[in-house]
Parts: C-alpha cells; structure tokens; sequence
C-alpha cells in the first residue's frame, strides 16, 4: 500500500470526524486469471548512467504481478457516488530515476500541483500523452529544477519519454479522493466513505476497467475484490 | 400580452446564444474575420481528400500519405507561437496554412487568397470542443538576436551536449543519434528527428526558417512529436547560443555562422568530434 493510505489511515485514528459519525471502509484483494504476457527485459546499454544503477535486470512494468495470483499498480477508486472535490494543496512527485518512472502508476486528483523530478545523470522529456486533457511534451535535462504541472480532466494518461524509449507510465487523474492504487500484494483500502451507494472502478493500464456497485451504511467494512482476464500477450 | 414577453425573452437569448457561439469559431488576422461557412465550402473542395470530411486525418487520401494528415479533432498542432499544450494562435494556423509543410503532402496555399485561409482557419476550429472552452496561449518572445560570434557558437556546442540533443539529432546532426530509430509520435507513428546537415537550404524547416522560427521551436516544442519544449529549462542567451551552432551544422548552406566560423579555422571546441563522416553529403534526408 502507498503512504497515501498509510496517512489516510492514521487520519482517521486520530482526527477524522468520520469516526465520530461513522465513516465506511471498502477494501479487496486484486487478483487475475490465466497467464500473464511475461515481462520482457529491458536494455539501458545506450543510457549507462541508468544502467549502473541497477545491478538486477529491469523488466517492463505493464503487469507487475505478486503471490498468489495479485496484480500490484491497479488503480481502484470511487467513479459514482461521491461528490467531486476540489483539489488538495500537496503536490504529489513523479520521479525519474534509474530511467523509470517511480511510482509506474501515479494517481492524483484533478488540478492537483504534480512535480516531476529527474534525479538522473541524463535528460529526459517528458510527454503525457493526453487525449482529454491538453497533450504538451517538456525537456529536463539533468541537475534542472523540478516541474509542476497539474491536469484539470480526470483521464488515465500513458507518460513517456521518447529519448528513453523503455520508459513507460501513467497519471491517474481522478476528480475523487476515493483512491487507492494496490500494492504488490494486490490490496487496496478505500476508507472514511460516508454512506451510500457507490460505484467502485478497478483499473489496469493493460487490462482495462471493472466496476462494481457497493452500498455501505455507516462504519460498516465491505469486502469488494477484483479479478481481471489475463492477457498472454 | 403575457405570453408575447417570455418569448420574446427566449428569442432574445437565442440570438445572444448563437452570436456568441458563432463568434467562438471565427478567426482574426489583422483586419480580416474567417468565417466558418465560408471555410466549410474551401475545405470541402481542398482539404476534404486528406483531413477528412470530420477533420480526424482519416480522409481517402491519408491511407498513402507520411506523415499523416493532422487530426484536427485533437487540436494538438505542430507549428505555434504558444507553450507547449497550449492551443495556437489564429495566426499560426494561418501561416501553417500558407507555408505547407515540407517533407509531407500539405502544400502551401498561396494560391488562395488572405481571406479564404482565415475562413478554413475558422472553420478548422470547428473540430475541437477545445476552442470553445480554452483561449490561445501567450506567444513566446523572441528577444532580440545577439551577435553571431564563436563565443557564442562553441557555448552552443557545448549546450548540444548539456542538453543531450544529440540523443535524436545525432552528434553532428544528421538525425541518427541512439534515440533517433525509436522515435514515435502521438499517434505511434515512426518519426525521423531533424537532419540538419543535409541539403544546401531552410526549405525543410517546417515551422518557419529564420533564426527567430529556431529559437521559437525550442521553446514551444513540436506537439504531438518527440522534440519537447525547452522553455522552463534554457535561458533566452543559451538558446541563441544554440541556435548560431545549429546554423553550422548545416554544413552546405551559406550563413554568417558558417562564415565566422570558417574565419576562425573551421574548428568548435564542445563539439564532438566526426566518427563517421557521410559518404554522400548530399544524401536525401527527410526528418518530421
């Protein structure tokens, strides 16, 4: 699970007034069927500065998969039943290091203050190649200062760089603070959920989206787990 | 009585409606307005074949065509005077109009006349959502042009390394860096970065070919390409810089780069040196 739960999570013990009317909590399990596409190494030799620094190979990231079946960098979240929110002032960081991206898969909420940074001894650019939102490509060059961007339409994004071909990303970007993205062990957590009904969107970059509906009431707990087709290839 | 006013009311908010919408989709350049119906009828006689009658690109022309037509339903273009992600000006839409674009089937429209390609820019708008709802960004300043000297030719030498130019554009700017066979554009479509040094002319500079159109270029990006904008990280003397020693890898044309750097010995310190000089100077190079 990523810090941003583990801060949720610690939100809600201490201060949420969640608790004091009830606040709801949706978790699952992501999991898949069938056999995955096997991950194909990559090969930095033409970047050296990156491939120094991995001293095991690095494996494309499209479907990373954990015990049992689980698929981490699904982004689940609240599509219907929640209110839309404005943003919140902390920025999140999109780091490139190594020649990855770092989350592979980040998610944040629309206009929320997005940095980029390049912690590399190379230039990049990057190019979310947006649809909805406005598509725009920028350099940074090794040692420059961070970028902040931020994108006001909730789209799934794919994020490249051309001059590192092998490096491959998204933004999620959400209007919800419904989120989570699962962790290698395929879990997630959607907590502090007033009661209602909502719909639950499960998202993977190469397998595509399931929704599910859920009504909780109160401080209820619900179990909602996911399970995508594999693709072999 | 009572029934005549709250028509009249919806009358009148009809037309503040549709002379608001209509005005959304003109276009101005100078004193001349592009008009949409007008642009409709051009663009079905000239434009049809390869944009498409929706504007996607995907006219009956297009499956022939490399690069593809643009897909103006995207709204993403190439030649701006604006940032990166930002839409154009009329004014660029209009100068992309008359200059064409080289290496690629788009001609240049000057047989038409200032009206009729302000009407086609008008129109051409009509295939976004996006001009309705966002405005043209701010035009980059070009600040004035600092002397060519070879200070400031070697000081771009050595940004053309700082910046990893030569990742796409080659270490002597033949278009064949490490990076150059993987390049894809918005659309993954195969891509070939700028070769500077073949050809004795600017003709193949898609977005204008003055001094002024290459600094521009680094600071807008190419959108929908891989070039990216340079703005946020080059200050506007180091772009200078940059252009005067691009000017000098385009080794068969003349330019007053070329001469101050022949009457200083012919030799860049920062520049890489030539490991593999082209058999045939003048090859036939496209770049997109």
């Amino acid at each position: 699970m990523f810090t941003k739960q583990c801060s949720a999570t610690l939100f809600t013990l201490v201060v949420s007034p969640g608790l004091l009317f009830g606040a709801a909590t949706i978790s699952g399990k992501i999991s898949y069927t069938g056999t995955p596409a096997k991950a194909k190494t990559i090969d930095m030799s033409k970047e050296p500065s990156c491939a120094k620094q991995h001293t095991t190979p690095i494996t494309t990231e499209a479907v990373v998969t954990g015990p049992n079946n689980t698929l981490a960098n699904v982004v689940v979240y609240i599509s219907a039943g929640a209110p839309d929110e404005s943003a919140p002032s902390q920025a999140v960081t999109f780091t490139q290091k190594g020649c990855q991206y770092v989350p592979h898969v980040l998610a944040l909420r629309t206009n929320q203050e997005l940095k980029v940074v390049n912690e590399d001894q190379t230039s990049h650019n990057i190019h979310p190649l947006a649809k909805v939102n406005r598509e725009w490509n920028k350099s940074q060059p090794t040692g420059t200062p961070p970028l902040s961007e931020k994108f006001d339409k909730e789209e799934f994004i794919p994020v490249k760089c051309n001059v590192h071909p092998w490096m491959h990303g998204y933004f999620a970007v959400l209007k919800t603070s419904h989120y989570a993205v699962s962790g290698q062990d395929g879990t997630f957590k959607l907590p502090d959920l007033p009661a209602g009904k909502y719909t639950v969107t499960a998202w993977q970059e190469d397998y595509g989206t399931q929704t599910q509906d859920v009504t909780v009431s109160g401080d209820e707990s619900k179990t909602v787990d996911f399970t995508f087709k594999a693709k072999p290839y | 009585m009572h029934t005549a006013y709250p028509r009249l009311l919806t009358h009148l908010a009809l037309a503040v409606f549709f002379s608001l919408a209509s005005l959304a989709q003109e276009a101005h350049l100078g004193n001349h307005t592009g008009h949409v119906a007008s642009g409709k009828k051009l663009y079905r006689r000239f434009c049809v074949g390869c944009h498409g009658p929706l504007g996607d690109g995907n006219g009956d022309n297009a499956q022939w065509i490399d690069p593809k037509p643009r897909d103006f339903t995207a709204a993403t273009f190439k030649c701006r005077s604006t940032p990166t992600g930002t839409l154009p000006t009329d004014e660029d839409l209009y100068n992309s109009v008359g200059r064409g674009f080289t290496n690629s089937n788009m001609p240049h429209w000057d047989a038409l006349t200032n009206q009729n390609r302000i009407d086609l820019v008008a129109y051409i708008k009509t295939f976004s959502q996006r001009w309705q709802t966002e405005k043209a960004g701010d035009p980059i300043k070009v600040p004035v042009e600092p002397a060519v000297t070879m200070q400031s030719i070697s000081h771009g030498a050595e940004l053309f390394q700082k910046m990893e130019c030569w990742k796409c554009h080659g270490q002597q700017g033949r278009g064949d860096g490490p990076s150059a066979a993987t390049l894809t554009d918005s659309k993954e479509n195969p891509i070939r970065p700028y070769n500077f040094a073949s050809g004795a002319d600017d003709s193949r500079f898609k977005c204008g070919a003055t001094n002024q159109d290459l600094y521009r270029i680094f600071m807008t990006g190419v959108d929908g390409t891989p070039m990216p904008s340079f703005a946020d990280v080059i200050q506007p003397n180091d772009a200078w810089d940059l252009v005067h020693y691009l000017r000098t890898l385009q080794t068969h044309r003349h330019s007053k780069e070329n001469e101050v750097l022949k009457a200083s010995g012919g030799k860049i310190s920062g520049k890489a040196p030539d490991s593999n000089p082209p058999a045939q100077p003048e090859n036939k190079g496209s770049g997109n």
